[in-house]
């Protein structure tokens, strides 16, 4: 599953925070991911939700996902329907807590610079590289782990696999 | 080749040589969570294990919101105690121990070498006593509950020294608001930050918690500093397992360095509602104040209360005043030390240990356009629960002093 995405890029700019992408006051009353998505990015772009495309793909400046822990800024922004971001800088748990979600983060600052909003762009996680109107740049594959990580869908499916798989399957 | 603290301690758990940048599947010696526990136990369940891994690792120490304010949290600190039971978890602290950060050190699981994460953002206040300690999201401490590891990036090191001599008024919270006003909340974004230099050096414990506890507002992933002899002090007979402390390798490399002569150091203030919004406290004096917040995490212990009731003797405040130690331990020593009559005379409320105002969930909650002059880490807009209020951040000493005179005031002023 974890092979191609294709789609529109949505390009945003620098220190997006926790706040804008998915708002505090419903961190404690949205419980569902499919709730939770259709408050994705609510304070920062309110018309995203209605337009993005299962498979698009999101483009940030640098420091995106800074300030709280909050898992939910993750999961409703892949809930939405986005399936990778590439970014100039991520903020340290936000990074994790994509991974964890099971959407790949890129950190890749001359490809965030180059797409522009709109652009149609194309991310093949094997052989890491991203195609774009102004060009291909590449960037290094992850680690197994991650990759791992991202094949079972996020760590807790990745997890459940593993404790469920008979003995012998292999440790994190 | 030569390595830096964190590189080495990751590369021990991982059984081979790893640097910066490489990712590495490792087990934590300690997980702690706090109130979250009840939600992350619902994650742990739906992974479909029965039973923790390893519940000597796990650390559940409930604070945020304690005693219960209402029902809801009632009902979470009672599916915890359920969960406790039925995992034979015996590390549990119950409503009646105090900040989780504070009881975790205290117990003796911040140990020289140790890898330690938390649900919990300011979970890096434990490297003060020379281990990695990094916060992590709830559905991960539910993984490390599950199978016992978890996934993570070496980070690179950013070195900070801090050289002089500590002059009058200062203290390591002045330090760490102008560390970040300097370098700013994403200074240190991904990295383990080293404190070292001879001023931290003369800092006793107490102090450097502040230290670690603050790396979390430049970013960090964890805060360290090398363990010395008053660490070992501190740590002999609360150990609650052995240990072994590690340091960087001469030549080791790191991604930067930044020196700061802590004699020139001001006393500072963040001022709304970012923790790198620096000033000194000169810059702020004046700014009216409503309410004044000594205690939490960061600024709960015996000498930041002994700061306080130095100033505090003998006089009566005019802002609305709270007083928290941040455990118990630390409140029956302030007792005998006559800190806590004090204070009831000065006419501020002294609550029971807990996070209580610092997160807005209880206990002192503001109004839309009230100020609050506190010594916690977080002046994010909302965080005391009202959007429309204002948090500065300050010492003990500021902090009190302001109390006094109902406005933003030099502690030097009443000492
Ligand atoms: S005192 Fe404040 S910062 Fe510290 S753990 Fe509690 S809520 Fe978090």
């Amino acid at each position: 599953m974890i092979g191609k995405f294709s789609g529109r890029a949505w390009k945003y700019g620098d220190n997006i925070n926790t706040d804008v992408i998915f708002p505090g006051k419903y961190t404690y009353q949205k419980m569902e991911p499919e709730e939770m998505a259709k408050h994705a990015l609510e304070d920062l772009d309110p018309g995203f939700v209605g337009k993005v495309k299962e498979g698009d793909i999101l483009v940030a400046g640098k420091n995106f996902g800074m300030g709280s822990s909050r898992e939910q800024a993750a999961v409703a922004v892949k809930y939405a329907g986005i399936r990778v971001i590439i970014a100039v800088s991520f903020a340290r748990i936000y990074f994790r807590n994509a991974i964890n979600a099971g959407m790949p983060a890129i950190k890749l600052p001359p490809a965030a610079a180059a797409i522009e909003d709109g652009d149609e762009v194309t991310v093949d996680m094997a052989k890491g590289e991203i195609v774009t109107p102004k060009g291909v740049f590449s960037f290094p594959p992850y680690p197994e782990t991650v990759m791992n990580i991202l094949e079972k869908g996020g760590l807790i499916n990745y997890i459940k696999a593993q404790v469920e798989a008979p003995r012998g399957a292999g440790a994190l | 080749m030569s390595k830096t603290f964190v590189e080495k301690l990751m590369s021990r758990k991982a059984g081979k040589d790893v640097t910066a940048g490489e990712i590495v599947s490792i087990e934590p010696d300690f997980v702690m969570s706090h109130d979250n526990a009840a939600a992350i136990s619902h994650t742990f369940k739906k992974i479909g294990v029965e039973k923790i891994k390893y519940p000597e690792r796990v650390v559940i120490i409930l604070d945020h919101e304690v005693p219960a304010p209402k029902e809801s949290s009632a009902i979470n600190h009672k599916e915890i105690r359920q969960f406790v039971q039925e995992q034979g978890i015996q590390h549990f602290y119950d409503v009646n121990h105090g900040i989780c950060h504070q009881v975790f050190v205290d117990e003796g699981f911040a140990l020289p070498g140790k890898l330690i994460v938390g649900s919990d953002s300011h979970t890096t206040t434990y490297g003060a006593l020379g281990a990695v300690s990094a916060g992590i999201g709830r559905s991960e401490v539910a993984a490390v509950w599950a199978i016992g590891q978890l996934w993570f990036q070496v980070p690179e090191t950013l070195k900070i020294s801090l050289v002089g001599k500590m002059p009058r008024y200062l203290t390591t919270k002045d330090i760490a608001l102008h560390i970040i006003g300097r370098i700013k909340s994403d200074g240190a974004d991904y990295k383990a930050v080293e404190f070292c230099g001879e001023a931290v050096g003369y800092m006793d414990v107490e102090e450097r918690l502040v230290l670690t506890n603050m790396a979390a507002e430049m970013g960090a992933k964890n805060g360290y500093i090398p363990p010395d002899y008053l660490t070992f002090d501190f740590v002999k007979g609360r150990a609650k397992v052995e240990y072994e402390p590690l340091y960087s390798d001469e030549g080791a490399k790191f991604c930067g360095a930044v020196e700061f002569d802590i004699s020139k150091i001001l006393p500072a203030v963040a001022k709304p509602h970012t923790v790198d919004n620096y000033c000194t406290v000169e810059e702020a004096a004046g700014t009216k104040i409503d309410q004044a917040l000594i205690g939490t995490c960061t600024n709960g212990r015996l000498c930041d209360l002994e700061a306080a009731a130095q100033i505090l003797q003998g006089k009566k405040v005019k802002a609305r005043t709270l007083i928290i130690p941040a455990s118990w331990e630390i409140y029956r020593a302030a007792l005998k030390k006559g800190y806590i009559e004090i204070f009831i005379d000065a006419g501020a409320m002294v609550l029971n240990p807990g996070c209580g105002p610092c997160l807005g969930a209880h206990l002192g909650v503001m109004a839309p356009g009230e100020v609050t002059f506190s010594t916690a880490n977080r002046n994010f807009k909302g965080r005391m629960g009202c959007r429309e209020a204002e948090i500065y951040l300050g010492s003990p000493l500021s902090v009190a002093a302001s109390a006094v005179t109902g406005e933003i005031t030099h502690p030097g002023r009443f000492l």
